[in-house]
This record gives structure tokens, sequence and C-alpha cells, in this order.
């Protein structure tokens, strides 16, 4: 038993080393794709107009004056490259000492604390993929079960389709196809915005819609499998109502697959998101990432935006992790 | 076959004539603007109608075949490739080796949503073509390399490598002659359904304004530029032809794919 309990917890310490190195590797990147930058992003921001002294005073607020990393190699007065160290005094531990503080910087455009930028925006990005996730889900119930338990026939041919539309068809397609349908001829809601109430209906269509059509296509397949089981056939023969063993049994156990892609897709929303929102004007962390950090040239932004995401990516898997395994005792050892 | 994968080898081989003929096949000059002629609807003299400025819709679709081909058959192939070598290496070492390809690389890629790291490496290496390129390709290659991985895995317990092993055959060898060809029929599904992602990918991103830059008819493009209020009433055409277009393409790989993996699925077999 306490072998068990000994492996059990080896294992989840295995893990969560991983994870940490996984997590910094992640911030690392972030951090240092700012040196990507072709050219100086301080001119990038500024323009070339800009005179020496304003650069000067950018560069030292934001703090890109000091060295990048713990050596490089910068050009000398003749041209050539050689090797400098720089020890720990560099712009990769700054950035790490500010994120353990929960800075992100300031935005190269407005000088905003990049982590309040994110802080109003964080809201209406959760806000749409839970919308987004709810709609796919009440979507894709009923429409696979119908289609599974009326398999080969019209219905589950036009459920085929629709959800062969809904996943070849791009968020960015759908999305203004809808505006035009609701918003401009039919008026019936606004064509962007966070303002009503009624304003996330279309986006969050528009970003579920890929995500109906997988759920249901897996919805349809489960409800066709577990319809060819013995218990079906006992539950039957016990007469039960065909209605009674669809919703109580078949669909209890066919919907364990459907919780696992559900976990796994919210990434897949998250990215979705930011196309998303640049369609409907949705103020989240997508519209920040896409139009004031890229659209700007913010890459202080851009950084934070990505290193959110990503870490609410992260965390997301694991907890889903961590259900299933408590979910299933299959899965638990090891 | 069945018939959906019919459908989509057809879709694809006159994807491909298309693209490669382009030049012959539209109708105008992709960028030839006229302001007289805006928001034209479908027509002879215009099959797919004109956009905001004026220009030809088929023409410009025409050219976009040629971009999605060229980005997703650019992305599939080096992705495919450095993921199998990766994967190879990984699942035939094993050991240390495997534990931190597999456990700590393929992670940290994964750590990235979507498009996320693609959107990333754009935004701060700049917008254009070959560096549309290269972000998909980063982030493409990890699917491949887990495949072959898991393949593998398997097939270097099978007999006839135990046996090759034997008789003193070089690692590589081993790799090349005996394990990958067994190995190579799962990727083949996935390098299908990987076209059909890269052409997604890149209509995504060039519609965020992050692949081919404007004015070249990307289909992203295409759609971004039809996409605002004013020419969504005036001309919805302008975005529906490029949108079926994508479709199209996404769906025929689906099909082509999920067609190949039904076909070598040992379970139906008829031979």
């Amino acid at each position: 038993m306490l072998l068990c309990a000994g492996v059990r917890i080896f294992g989840i310490l295995r893990r969560l080393v991983i994870l940490l190195f996984v997590v910094w590797t992640v911030v690392s990147l972030v951090t240092l794709l700012i040196e990507l930058v072709p050219g100086d992003p301080a001119v990038a921001v500024l323009g070339e107009q800009a005179t020496p002294e304003q650069f000067a005073q950018f560069r030292e607020k934001h703090g890109l004056d000091r060295p990048p990393f713990f050596f490089s190699f910068p050009r000398d007065d003749n041209g050539e490259r050689h090797f400098a160290w720089h020890g720990a005094d560099n712009r990769y531990l700054d950035y790490w000492r500010l994120l353990l503080k929960g800075d992100m910087g300031l935005s190269f455009r407005n000088d905003r604390p990049v982590k309040d930028l994110i802080l109003e925006r964080y809201p209406a990005t959760i806000e749409l993929a839970i919308a987004a996730m709810l709609i796919a889900i009440l979507i894709a119930i009923p429409l696979g079960v119908i289609a599974g338990t009326n398999r080969g026939t019209i219905v589950d041919n036009i459920a085929s389709v629709v959800a062969l539309l809904g996943i070849s068809l791009p968020s960015f397609v759908i999305g203004p196809m809808l505006v035009y349908i609701f918003a401009v001829k039919l008026g019936w809601v606004a064509p962007s915005g966070r303002f009503d109430w009624s304003d996330i209906i279309l986006p969050s269509f528009t970003l579920g819609a890929a995500l109906s059509a997988i759920l249901t296509r897996m919805v349809r397949s489960s409800v066709i499998e577990e319809l060819g089981e013995d218990y079906v056939r006992t539950a039957r023969a016990k007469g039960l109502s065909e209605r009674k063993v669809v919703y109580k049994h078949v669909l209890k156990n066919g919907l364990i697959p459907v919780v696992t892609i559900l976990g796994l897709q919210l990434g897949v929303l998250l990215a979705g998101a930011i196309i998303t929102e640049k369609i409907f004007g949705w103020p989240g962390l997508g519209l920040l990432l896409v139009e004031d950090g890229i659209g700007k040239r913010d890459y202080r932004v851009v950084q934070g935006c990505v290193l959110v995401i990503s870490m609410t990516y992260i965390i997301a898997n694991l907890l889903t992790d961590m259900v299933y395994r408590w979910l299933d005792p299959r899965i638990r050892v090891g | 076959m069945n018939r959906l994968t019919v459908i989509g080898v057809v879709i694809v081989v006159v994807l491909v004539l298309v693209a490669l003929f382009a030049p012959w096949i539209a109708t105008y000059d992709v960028g030839a603007t006229d302001l007289t002629m805006r928001y034209l609807p479908p027509s002879a003299a215009h099959w797919f109608g004109t956009d905001s400025t004026g220009r030809d819709i088929f023409s410009r679709v025409v050219f976009g075949a040629r971009i999605s081909l060229q980005v997703g058959l650019i992305v599939v192939t080096v992705s495919a490739v450095i993921g199998t070598l990766l994967g190879a290496l990984a699942g035939y070492y094993g050991g240390w080796v495997d534990r931190f390809v597999s456990g700590y690389v393929f992670n940290v890629f994964l750590a990235f949503p979507g498009l996320l790291l693609a959107i990333a490496m754009v935004a701060f290496l700049g917008a254009g073509l070959n560096k549309l390129i290269l972000a998909l390709c980063i982030i493409g290659w990890v699917g491949y390399a887990r495949l072959i991985r898991g393949q593998v895995l398997k097939v270097r317990e099978y007999d006839f490598v135990q046996a090759a092993r034997a008789l003193g055959a070089s690692d590589t060898r081993i790799l090349l002659v005996h394990i990958l060809p067994n190995a190579i029929q799962p990727l083949i599904v996935q390098a299908s359904l990987g076209m059909a992602g890269a052409v997604l990918s890149e209509a995504s991103l060039s519609f965020l304004g992050l692949g081919v830059p404007p004015p070249a008819p990307s289909w992203g493009v295409m759609i971004e530029e039809a996409r605002d209020l004013s020419t969504l009433q005036a001309a919805p055409h302008a975005l529906i032809f490029p949108g079926i277009a994508i479709a199209l393409t996404v769906l025929a790989f689906n099909f082509i794919g999920d067609g190949l993996r039904e076909y070598l699925d040992p379970r139906q077999r008829a031979r």
C-alpha cells in the first residue's frame, strides 16, 4: 500500500519537475523573442525621426540598454564581433525578476503596465471561450445523439454534412457570414463590440462552430458504439423506454471521450479566440495581442499576451490531466 | 475507396492543375484595380465578380491556390522530414535521448496552443511568405515526430528487426531499410491532414495580417479585405468565393486523409 502511494507520488513529482522545466523554457523563449526583431525596437516604435536622446530615454525606460543575455557577441568599433560576458547583469534575468514579482514591463506605446492591460482584457477572452464551449456542447450532444440513434438516415446525413461544414469553414469565413446575415441583413444583433449581453452570441457561435462539429462527430460515434454494447440489450430487455436507455445509460458512458477532448480543445479555443476577437472587435487578450501588440509594434505587450495565453493553456492542461487521473483509476499508477 | 475520398482526390487534382496553370486560367491581372468596376456581381465578364478595388475575384482566387498549395507543400515536407528524423531517433535509441526529446522538447512546443507560437514568431520576425513558412514548420514538426516515434517504438521490437540486428546491420541501415518503411503509412495520413492544416493556418495568419502581405491574392487576405461592413453589404461574393475555396481545399485533404486511414487500417484489409 505504502509502496503504491510512494510510486504514485514519485510519478507526480517527476511530472511536476518536467512541467517546471517546460514552463521555464516557454518563459525564456518568450523573453528572448524580442531579440528576433530585425532592427531596433526603439526605432520600430519611435520612428526614424526621433532624436538620439529620445531613443536613449526609451531604451532606458524599458531596460533595452542592458545586455541581452549572460553573454553576447556585440560588434566593436572595427565592426567585428567578439565574445562578451555580462554575468548576472542582463535583460533576461531582469525580465525573470520582474515576472516573479508579477510585473510584465511597460507598454512601449503608452507606458502603461502590461499587467494592467492584460488584466483588463483577460475576462473578456475567458468569457468568450466558456460561451463557445457551452454552445458547442449544447449543439453537439443533441445533434450527435440524434445522428447516432438514427444512423444511416437522412437526419444522420444532414448532421454529418453540417458537422463537415463546421470543420472546414474557418472561423473568419463563418464569422463575417453570420455578421452579414444577423447584423447587416436582419439587424438582430450588433456586428461588433462587447456592450450588450447579446453581443456575445455571434462571436461564441463563430468560435464554437469548429468545436461543435468535432464534438458532434465524437458523440455520434460514441453513441453508435455504446448502442452495440450488451448492457443496452439488457436494458431494452428489461423493458426500459428507448429514451431512458439513451439518456440514462448510453450518454453517460458515451460522454467520457467527449470530456477528454474538451480539455484538450481549450487550447484550440484560446488560439481561435484571437481570430474571433479580431472579427468581432471583442476586447479580449487576442485583440490586445493583434491590434495593440503586433499592429503597433508594441513588443512588450506581445510578450505579455503570449506568456499569459500559453500559461493559461499549460495550467488548463495540467488541471484536465489531474481530473482524468482522478476519474479513471486505470491511469492512476505512474 | 469510398466516395468521399474520391471527391477529395478530384478536388485536389483540380486544385493542383489550377495552381500550376494559373497564369493561363486567370482571366485578368491579379493586381489590376479599376475603381469604376467595383463590387460587380458574378457575370460573364467577371466569373466571380469584382472586389472593393475592382480586381477580378476569379483570377485572385486562382492565384491564391498557388500560394496555399505552395505553403502547404513546403511546410508539410519540411515538417515531416524534421519530425521523422527526431521521432525516429527518440523512438529507436530510447533512454535519455527519448526522455529528452519526447518528454521535454515535444512538450515545450506543445505548450503553445494552436497558432500562438507561429503568431509570436511572425510578430517579432515580421510578416512575409518565408517567415510564415518558417513559423509553420516550427510548430508543425512535432505531430510527425510523435507519430514516427510511436511507430518506431512498435516496429523495433518485431522479429525481423531483431534478426537484422543479430546479423550485424548498422543502426542506420536498420532504421532506413527496415523500420521506417513500415512506419510510413500513418505518416502519409498525417501528411494529408497536415496539408489541410497548413492551408488553414496560412489563411488564418494572412487574415490576421501576419502572413503573405496584401496585395498578394492569398485567400486569407482576400477575406480580410472583404469583411468590412460596406464591402460585405455591397459584395458578399468577395468573401464567399475565397471562403468556399478554403473550405473545399481543407475538406478535400481531410477526405483523402480519412480515406487513407481507413484503407490502411489492418482491420479492414480484405487482402
